[in-house]
């Protein structure tokens, strides 16, 4: 028969590899299966300068980090799976996977992130890697000398619009809104740099191009008025949404598709608790994902002891 | 000097390149940097080398000047997205990524270029 473990966690972000860090250093069997890259938004961040105790290191040196801690503890840890279905309810819980393997746990932590939102217009998947990135630190150096158009309003697309002068001739921010929601610092700094030009109240509809990019449409949203503007790449910063669409009609959900839970974490379920990105909060940070998985594992030792 | 820190082989020169694709009818070499785009890419790669022995799994830094031979392909005109990635058959590149690609993607590409599920 199938091993039960005590604890299976979805997802291998900050908050699924803290739950595995405590589960499994608690003497629980757990096993986390992971869809994506471990590490989740972690690992998309260059620099993490605000993690209490650790200098300012890279996203992806703490994610593996805190792999290595898990699998220390004995954590069992499988990526890039696919998950095709739950069953969540009653004592003993079951993930399918689509290469036919299943798991069997006693409680689930549910930890899946977020993941960037894409623009979903005409030509996006075309063109993803010659000319449309989704990283400015990874691909900036590519764009040197060159005019580029960051699409966004909040702190990544400001903050990546000002690091890309630093290689680009001319950075045109695209907005939808008529002001911007990052803060204040940040609005400040891209307003100050020559290099960067603003479109506000527009929206992109199309990316065009022979082979690369070389071109987008731009509909200003007032007016309804289309225009092209000829680049040579766009960094798509829209922000990100819960990676929870396969969990819908499991537990409850808000509008936005977050997860709802209580201080506990607890969920709509018994025996499942969910941290991280997914859940419904106002702050999305490292040190908050670490709290919840924390509060997550410690939820579930307790489920297990009673 | 290897730049690249994975548990992936990490190829240092053109010629050590050369000498793999010639030795070996299936090669994936992702050529990147240790960056949130590259990163992912490794990790399908660690994953798919326990499974599939008839395919050679290999890495090589973007910023090796021995990579220029990667950069510099015909293939990867117009990438502008790191990693790059290529996928040799038979001693020539039968495909060639630029950006980020997911496990679908990775092995959709391994399963069509080097003829079934090898390994």
């Amino acid at each position: 028969m199938d091993e039960v473990y005590d604890v299976m966690i979805i997802g291998a972000g900050a908050a699924g590899l803290t739950a595995g860090i405590y589960a499994s250093r608690a003497k629980l069997s757990t096993l986390i299966l992971n869809e994506g890259a471990i590490g989740g938004q972690m690992v998309l961040t260059d620099e993490i300068a605000n993690y209490p105790g650790v200098p300012a290191t890279k996203g992806y040196m703490l994610a593996n980090t805190m792999k290595q801690q898990a699998k220390s503890f004995g954590c069992t840890l499988k990526s890039n799976v696919r998950i095709t279905s739950y069953h969540l309810e009653g004592k003993i819980k079951q993930v399918k996977l689509e290469d036919g393997r299943s798991f069997q746990s006693k409680t689930v932590i549910l930890t899946p992130g977020g993941k960037p939102r894409s623009l979903n217009i005409p030509g996006e998947e075309q063109f993803k890697g010659t000319g449309i990135s989704y990283c400015a630190t990874c691909d900036g150096d590519f764009f040197t000398g060159k005019e580029v158009v960051v699409v966004g309003g909040g702190n990544s697309a400001l903050e990546e619009a000002v690091a890309l002068t630093n290689y680009a001739s001319k950075v045109t921010i695209v907005h939808q809104f008529a002001h911007f929601q990052a803060f204040k610092h940040a609005v400040e700094e891209a307003t100050n740099n020559p290099k960067i030009h603003f479109i506000m109240e527009s929206e992109l509809r199309g990316f065009y191009g022979n082979g690369v990019l070389q071109q987008v449409e731009i509909e200003h949203l007032p007016t309804g008025q289309r225009t092209a503007l000829k680049t040579d790449g766009t960094f798509i910063f829209v922000g990100y949404q819960p990676n929870t669409g396969s969990l819908k009609g499991q537990v409850n959900m808000n509008e936005q598709n977050e997860i709802v839970v209580d201080a506990a974490m607890k969920t709509s379920i018994d025996g499942v608790f969910a941290a991280g990105d997914c859940i419904a909060k106002k702050y999305r940070q490292v040190t908050t994902a670490v709290a919840e998985g924390t509060i997550a594992a410690l939820g579930a030792a307790e489920y297990l002891r009673n | 000097m290897k730049l690249l820190q994975t548990n992936l082989h990490e190829i240092e020169t053109a010629v050590e390149l050369e000498k793999m694709i010639s030795e070996n009818a299936n090669v994936m070499v992702c050529c990147g940097r240790m960056g949130p785009m590259c990163l992912p890419v490794y990790d399908v790669m660690e994953e798919l080398e326990e499974e599939r022995s008839g395919i050679k799994f290999a890495v090589m830094a973007f910023d090796n000047p021995e990579a220029a031979v990667i950069r510099n392909a015909p293939e990867c005109r117009g990438f502008m997205g790191l990693p790059f990635t290529m996928y040799y058959k038979d001693g020539k590149v039968a495909h060639a990524t630029s950006s980020i690609q997911n496990m679908q993607q990775v092995t959709s590409i391994l399963d069509k270029q080097f003829a079934a599920k090898i390994g």
